[in-house]
């Protein structure tokens, strides 16, 4: 009975691993010696991880109803609020790139 | 194509040609499903079969060096098809079934398989012209609507990159050499040149290609054959070669590469098992399945 491992490679040391591929294999032994020809023989990775398929558990639903921009960088224009407190502060002639902008 | 498709279906089709890409537990139409078994069962064929040609010569290589590239070219071959025949297993095809449908002659592979390969000038053309001509096709694969196919396609382009460089250096080698060096290039280019023509497959429209319709693919048959003889052409002539076609040149105004029409008829003929070393590659397959087929036994038994 053969079994699907699924191969994560390491590409070099410090970054993450990257799901490559799977091998099928009779037991974890072979599975290592497929891994090993099939995402390491060019000297591609410097690091493999197996996992049975049947071990990989996905989640793949994100349900975002709230739409929580706040969590987020487009959430925020602070644009028209830092005008408007320069403005106020009598400081938007003095701003950088106040007259870079004014001059075209 | 007038074909008349379920709204689930067409919404799949509109999905895969805006750009989207499909992973293995996804829902899929059969047809799409059976479409992709199809393509990548006969790539998978393609890199195995393809290795038989080329392992004719590992013990005749004119050099050590030429002896090791070869062989390495030979083992990445090899590995392409393993990790090709896993992407068709996701898909509901056991690899035994791939391997037992390509030995009784029921499935495919690529035409440029089925020629022998005469001397030591087929092998250089091979690495050099067929890869290149395996290129262009498989660099449209790596848009594939697939995703599983797509992401092992970077591998495989990443490792042919070498291939194509390994091919070039045994023909520069041979035309900077002597006069029958120079001969036995031409007289491959010769042998190789209507394969090559055919290898793209017939200038159907894209749009009546279902490996199109469906985005396995990214460019319709013809187009990769312009980009081949676009790439090509000149690398050739360059060299003082000549290609055995009078009538192949590039119209201006159109852009396009003008060529004889190739045989149509024989390249069926050729994919169907009847090119000239169809059978006798098949049968060493066949041989070498039944002399390892111990080693299968033994490894599934101990490991149970």
């Amino acid at each position: 009975m053969a079994h699907v491992f699924e191969v994560f490679r390491q590409e070099r040391k410090g970054q993450a691993f990257q799901h490559a591929g799977s091998v099928t294999a009779p037991d974890e032994r072979f599975a290592e010696i497929y891994a090993r020809e099939q995402y390491g023989r060019r000297q591609e990775s410097v690091a493999l991880w197996l996992v049975p398929r049947e071990d990989v558990h996905e989640i793949d639903e994100f349900p975002d109803e709230f739409e929580m921009k706040y969590r987020r960088v487009d959430g925020y224009s602070i644009k028209a609020r830092l005008r408007e407190a320069r403005e106020k502060a009598g400081t938007l002639e003095t701003a950088p790139g106040a007259h870079a902008t004014e001059d075209e | 194509m007038g074909v008349k498709r379920d709204a689930r279906t067409q919404e799949f089709l509109d999905y895969v040609q805006s750009g989207g890409q499909v992973e293995t537990g996804d829902w899929m139409p059969d047809e799409y499903r059976a479409s992709l078994v199809k393509f990548i069962e006969m790539h998978g064929n393609s890199e195995l079969m393809g290795v038989l040609p080329e392992r004719d010569w590992i013990l005749r290589a004119p050099t050590l060096q030429r002896k090791l590239a070869l062989t390495a070219k030979i083992q990445d071959e090899v590995g392409h098809a393993q990790l090709i025949y896993r992407v068709v297993e996701d898909l509901g095809k056991p690899r035994t079934a791939c391997l037992d449908d390509l030995v009784s002659g029921k499935a495919k592979f690529h035409n440029v398989f089925h020629y022998p390969t005469k001397t030591w000038g087929d092998v250089g053309v091979i690495a050099w012209l067929v890869d290149a001509a395996a290129i262009v096709s498989q660099k449209a694969l790596l848009k594939c609507s697939y995703a599983p196919y797509a992401r092992i396609m970077k591998k495989i382009c990443w490792e042919e990159s070498f291939h194509i460089l390994h091919g070039r250096d045994v023909i520069l080698a041979m035309v900077t050499g002597t006069d029958e060096q120079f001969g036995l290039v031409q007289e491959a280019l010769d042998r190789w040149w209507e394969p090559l023509m055919h290898f793209h497959g017939n200038p159907i429209p894209a749009d009546e290609d279902p490996m199109y319709v469906w985005r396995i693919k990214s460019q319709g048959n013809e187009a990769a054959r312009q980009q081949f003889l676009d790439g090509y052409v000149p690398q050739i002539r360059e060299l003082g070669l000549e290609i055995p076609d009078p009538a192949l040149r590039k119209d201006e105004e159109t852009e396009t590469w003008l060529y004889t029409e190739p045989d149509w008829d024989k390249l069926r003929a050729v994919v169907t098992g009847h090119g000239p070393a169809s059978a006798e590659r098949l049968a060493f397959r066949r041989l070498s399945r039944e002399d390892v087929a111990w080693v299968e036994r033994v490894v599934l038994a101990e490991a149970a």
